[in-house]
């Protein structure tokens, strides 16, 4: 079963998602995502670093999630990903269109 | 609409019936992981890659998830019949719906350059499988039918 969950840090709220994301479990990703872009929230990092299998509805809603914080100027990040889902953004060609990062660190380092 | 791909070039191991595993599952979004459990486990008998063996299993899921959405309209309780089949350098799949008949649009690759939710799941099937094959079935429904060879770039 999916498990999405929020951490606030002082400059970011990193979205911690476990297990795989897919046509059933994409829209409990979702409303955490589009909640925290409703409230304007200036940099999310998402964690994928417990996720084996992400289908395009995941990468879907991610997307969306990149075009609504890009709408206030804020930044969606992505780090942690596993091969399997690497494979899926680069065979959508949006490994060139996300910031993604291998670890939490690096994505907290490129925060202003 | 051969899309892909012939088939032909690449024969099962055994043209018998009880050597092809079939499984009936309903149109529902949560059942998706066991039939990518099992897809997978198909392609590690067919001594796959993992990158092989993860395309193919994404391929089989978006082909459900395509069913769900535009064939059945996102009704849960109507039947997919995924039938698998081991061949002489790869596995053959073919996924059977009888719901709407799928339209051309739903089944074209989008153009990537245009950043926006949706319509990934069509590219991402032709992207990865050497064989993807549409047809319409005379009485109702669609049967898509998918290979994916060994050592194959």
């Amino acid at each position: 079963m999916l498990e999405v969950t929020t951490r606030n840090l002082k400059n970011a709220v990193v979205v911690v998602i476990k297990g795989d994301v897919d046509l059933y479990s994409s829209p409990k990703v979702r409303k955490i995502i589009i909640g925290l872009t409703k409230k304007k929230t200036e940099n999310v990092l998402v964690d994928l670093t417990q996720v084996a299998y992400m289908d395009s509805s995941g990468v879907a809603t991610l997307v969306e999630g990149l075009q609504q914080v890009g709408k206030y100027k804020g930044k969606l990040k992505l780090f942690g990903l596993e091969s399997a889902v690497r494979e899926v953004f680069e065979l959508s060609r949006l490994d060139k269109v996300f910031e993604i990062y291998e670890n939490e660190e690096k994505a907290l380092g490129t925060l202003a | 609409m051969g899309l892909k791909g012939d088939i032909s070039k690449h024969p099962p191991v055994s043209d018998k019936a009880q050597d092809a595993i079939e499984f009936r599952v309903p149109s529902d979004p949560k059942i998706l992981k066991i039939v990518r459990l099992s897809v997978s486990h198909l392609c590690d008998l067919a001594g796959f890659t993992a990158e092989e063996r993860n395309g193919t299993t994404l391929a089989v899921d978006e082909a459900c998830s395509n069913i769900i959405r535009h064939a059945y309209d996102g009704a849960h309780d109507q039947p997919i019949i995924v039938t698998c089949k081991l061949l002489t350098n790869g596995v053959q799949i073919t996924i059977r719906d009888f719901g709407k008949n799928i339209r051309k649009s739903e089944i074209k690759s989008r153009d990537l350059e245009k950043v926006r939710p949706g319509g990934l799941g069509v590219h991402l099937i032709q992207s990865v499988m050497d064989v993807v094959k549409y047809e319409r079935s005379s009485r109702k429904g669609n049967k898509l039918t998918l290979a994916k060879y060994k050592n194959v770039k």
